[in-house]
C-alpha cells in the first residue's frame, strides 16, 4: 500500500453532530492559503455557505455489500462520486468528505476499503471529527451518532471551548477519552486549528500505525514505563492510565499487550475469527505485532470486519519487540478478547 | 473476413501494430464512439476530439466541466455533465444543449432511443424526452446507476439500487421494479428485447428474461464489469472485468441460464474494454496494460492492434460498416485501423 500511497489522492472524512462547527472548520481549511484545491463531498441536504469550486452534493445512500456481511456498507454515492471526480484528475490535490450529523463513520471509511476502483485512486486519510464542547457530553447520552464519531475518530476538534468553564471541559475530555482515547484531541474556538493537525494525517496508513499509545500520554510526555507484568494482562488495563470510567458508556476502548512473541499461525486465525463474529461491535481496531521467529514487526488495522496488515520492518536493535493492540468498540467481550489473546503467546 | 485469417503455421499472434494510425489526443479520454465517417473521442472533461481517417483532429468544446456519462447510435452523442447539462453533438460537430438540471446536479447516466428520444438521470431522478413531446420524469428509490431503451417501444430500463425498474413514460402507472440485491450500475436490453442485464457494484452481471422475470445470475468475475457489448445480431454478450473476454451465449430463449460462457483472448492483464463488429462475429478488447486486440468468436483466433505498456485502454469503437477501428488509452494516446 504505502509505495501506492504518494500518488493516492488523500480523503479527509469530517464528521460531527448538527451543529459541531463542522462547516465552520471546512472554510477554515479551505480559505486557508495553502495553495492547494481541495473536491468538497457535502450533504445535499446540509447546510449551505461552503465557497469552493469544486462541490458535489451527496446522497448519503449507505449499501449493504452483497457478501453476506451486515456491517460490510458501503456509501454507493461515494463510489458514483469517486468514479465522476477521477475524470478531472489533476484539478484538485484531496478530497473533503462532510457527512451529515447523524452519519455512521463506518461505511464512508468501509468505501475506501472495500471499492477496488476507490481504492486504485484514492486513500482515507483519517476521520476527523468536531465535538461541542458545550453540549457534547448530552449527546454521548442521547445520540448514537455522536458517539460513533467520537470513538470512529483519528482527530477530535473539541470546539466552542469558550462556551464552557474548566470544570466542563475536563468532564467533556473526559468522555471522550473514556470512548476513545487515541484520537488526537484538540480544544478550539470557532475551529481555530493549525491545518498539519487535521490534514493529511496518514491515520489509515499501515506505515504510520508508528505508536499506538493514548492521546494524553504522549500529551502530557510523561515517562510511561511498560509495566511487565509478565501477561498478567489485567493490570494492564487502560482504565489504570487514570481514565475515568464511566459506567453508562457502552463504547470504550480496549488495548492488550505483552512482551511475549506471538505466534502467527494462531493469532491470525484468531483475530479474522474475532472481527467475523464480534466486527460489528469492534469500529476500529490496530496493532503492532511482535511474531515468533520473525524480525519484521507486523502491523494491522480494521474497521469492523475489515482487515489489513503488512510487515512494517525490522524491529530495531535494542527495541522492545511487544505486541500491542487496540479496539475499540460497543459492548466489547472483553473477557473472551483477553483470554483468546493469551492463547496466541507462545508459550 | 480475410483479415481474419491468421497464418496456420505462424508461432507468434499476427499484428497489425504497423497499420495502425497513431491519435495522440493531449487529454485524458474516457470514452469512444463514432459519428458517421469520424472517430469521436470523448475527454475526460470539457472537450471531445474529432478524428477523421486521414488523421486529422478537429476539437469541440461540449461541457463546462467534467463530462460523466455518453451514450450514442452512431448519428448524434448524447452526454451528461457534472455542470448539469445534457449535450447532444452531431457529427457535423455542432453542439445542442438539450436539458439543463436545475439544481445543477451532476448527469450521472444519459440513454439514447433509436427514434431520437432521449433520457438522462441526476439523483434518484430519470427523465425521458421525445420529440415534441413534454419531459417525463420517474423517481427511483435509490441514484440511478444506468439508463437503457428498449429496442422496440418508448420503454426505459433504469438500474439503481436493490434492482432495476422498467418505464414507459408515455404510460401512467407503468412502472415495473425487478428486484435483485445489490447495487446495479449499467443496464442494457438484448437487441431481440427478451433480457435485460446489469451491471453490478460486486464483480457480477445479473440478468432478467422479460417474458417471465427470471433471474440469470453471471458471476464469477475477479473485477467489475464495466463494459459490455452485444454481438452483431444479439447471439452474444461480450464484456469486461476479467484476464479473458466473458462471452456469455444469448442465442437461445433461455439466454444464458445453465451455460457456461465462452473465455477468449486471455493475457496477464485485465479486460478494460471491448466493442463487438458490428457486423461479423468479431471483437475487439482492449486491456489494463494497453494491449489492443481483436478476436474472432467462433475460435478465439486473435490478431495484435496494439502492444502493451501503456496505461489501461479507456475506449473502442467501431464505425457503423465496421471498416474503421478506433481506440485510446486514458492518457489519450490512441489509434485508427482501417481494415
Amino acid at each position: 500500500m504505502s509505495e501506492a500511497t504518494v500518488s493516492k489522492i488523500p480523503v479527509t472524512v469530517l464528521t460531527g453532530y448538527l451543529g459541531a462547527g463542522k462547516t465552520t472548520l471546512l472554510n477554515r481549511i479551505l480559505s486557508e492559503n495553502h495553495g492547494k484545491k481541495y473536491a468538497v463531498i457535502v450533504n445535499e441536504f446540509g447546510e449551505i455557505g461552503i465557497d469552493n469550486d469544486l462541490i458535489i452534493g451527496a446522497d448519503e445512500e449507505v449499501f449493504e455489500m452483497n457478501n453476506g456481511c451486515i456491517c460490510c456498507t458501503v456509501r454507493g454515492d461515494l463510489v458514483r462520486i469517486m468514479d465522476g471526480l477521477m475524470k478531472r484528475k489533476g484539478k484538485f490535490d484531496a478530497i473533503i468528505v462532510e457527512t451529515t450529523g447523524l452519519a455512521d463513520p463506518a461505511p464512508v471509511a468501509q468505501t475506501f476499503f472495500v471499492d477496488e476502483d476507490v481504492q486504485k485512486n484514492a486513500r482515507l486519510d483519517a476521520v476527523v471529527t468536531v465535538a461541542d464542547a458545550k453540549w457534547l457530553s448530552d449527546r454521548l447520552k442521547d445520540a448514537p451518532e455522536a458517539k460513533n464519531q467520537i470513538a470512529f475518530a483519528d482527530v477530535i476538534v473539541l470546539n466552542k471551548t469558550d462556551l464552557v468553564s474548566k470544570p466542563e471541559l475536563a468532564e467533556v475530555e473526559a468522555r471522550i477519552r473514556a470512548i476513545n482515547p487515541y484520537a488526537k484531541l484538540h480544544r478550539t474556538e470557532r475551529c481555530s486549528v493549525a491545518l498539519a493537525d487535521v490534514l493529511d494525517r496518514g491515520a489509515f496508513d499501515l506505515d504510520r500505525i508508528l505508536d499506538i499509545e493514548p492521546d494524553f500520554l504522549q500529551a502530557d510526555d510523561h515517562d510511561h514505563d511498560h509495566d511487565h507484568h509478565g501477561h498478567d494482562h489485567h493490570h494492564d488495563h487502560d482504565h489504570g492510565h487514570g481514565l475515568k470510567h464511566y459506567h453508562d458508556e457502552d463504547m470504550q476502548s480496549l488495548s492488550l499487550k505483552t512482551d511475549k512473541p506471538l505466534d502467527p499461525n494462531v493469532f491470525m486465525p484468531w483475530l479474522q475469527n474475532l472481527v467475523q463474529v464480534e466486527g460489528g461491535k469492534i469500529l476500529r481496531s490496530k496493532g503492532i505485532l511482535a511474531f515468533h521467529d520473525d524480525d519484521d514487526r507486523y502491523v494491522f488495522q480494521g474497521v469492523h470486519m475489515m482487515l489489513e496488515g503488512n510487515h512494517q520492518r525490522k524491529w530495531k536493535d535494542g527495541e522492545q519487540r511487544e505486541s500491542r493492540l487496540v479496539f475499540i468498540g460497543r459492548e466489547l467481550p472483553e473477557e473472551l478478547i483477553r483470554s483468546g489473546f493469551e492463547s496466541c503467546i507462545v508459550s | 473476413m480475410k483479415e481474419f485469417t491468421p497464418a496456420p503455421d505462424s508461432a507468434s499472434i499476427v499484428s497489425v501494430t504497423d497499420r495502425v494510425k497513431p491519435v495522440t489526443l493531449g487529454m485524458g479520454v474516457t470514452s469512444v464512439h463514432f459519428l458517421g465517417p469520424r472517430a469521436a473521442f470523448v475527454g475526460g472533461e470539457e472537450n471531445v476530439a474529432f478524428v477523421d481517417a486521414k488523421g486529422e483532429i478537429t476539437t469541440v468544446a461540449v461541457h463546462s466541466g467534467g463530462i460523466l456519462s455518453t451514450a450514442s447510435d452512431g448519428k448524434r452523442l448524447v452526454m451528461g455533465g457534472d455542470d448539469g447539462k445534457v449535450v447532444a453533438l452531431d457529427a457535423k460537430g455542432e453542439v445542442t444543449l438539450l436539458a439543463t438540471d436545475p439544481k445543477r446536479r451532476w448527469i450521472d447516466a444519459v440513454a439514447l432511443h433509436p427514434d431520437g428520444a432521449f433520457a438522462w438521470s441526476a439523483g434518484k431522478t430519470a427523465t425521458v424526452k421525445s420529440g415534441r413531446a413534454e419531459e417525463k420524469s420517474l423517481e427511483v428509490p435509490s441514484t440511478v446507476g444506468g439508463l437503457a431503451f428498449a429496442p422496440k417501444g418508448l420503454r426505459l430500463a433504469i438500474a439503481h439500487y436493490n434492482g432495476a425498474t422498467l418505464w414507459f413514460p408515455n404510460m401512467e402507472g407503468s412502472a415495473e421494479f425487478l428486484p435483485w440485491a445489490g447495487s446495479h450500475l449499467g443496464v442494457t436490453f438484448s437487441p431481440d428485447n427478451k433480457f435485460l442485464v446489469t451491471t453490478m457494484h460486486e464483480a457480477a452481471l445479473h440478468g432478467w428474461r422479460l417474458a417471465d422475470n427470471r433471474h440469470m445470475r453471471m458471476t464469477g468475475y475477479p473485477g467489475r464489469v464495466r463494459s459490455m457489448s452485444w454481438s452483431a445480431g444479439g447471439k452474444a454478450l461480450a464484456t469486461s472485468g476479467a484476464d479473458t473476454v466473458i462471452l456469455w451465449p444469448f442465442a437461445s430463449k433461455d439466454g444464458p441460464m445453465g451455460k457456461e460462457p465462452a473465455m477468449l483472448a486471455p493475457l496477464q492483464a485485465r479486460v478494460a474494454v471491448v466493442a463487438c463488429h458490428p457486423k461479423n462475429d468479431i471483437f475487439a478488447a482492449g486491456y489494463s496494460d494497453g494491449t489492443v486486440l481483436m478476436v474472432r468468436m467462433e475460435d478465439g483466433a486473435e490478431i495484435l492492434v496494439r502492444r502493451n505498456g501503456t496505461p489501461p485502454v479507456a475506449g473502442l469503437a467501431w464505425n457503423a460498416k465496421g471498416t474503421l477501428l478506433a481506440f485510446a488509452d486514458e492518457n489519450g494516446d490512441g489509434g485508427l485501423l482501417e481494415l
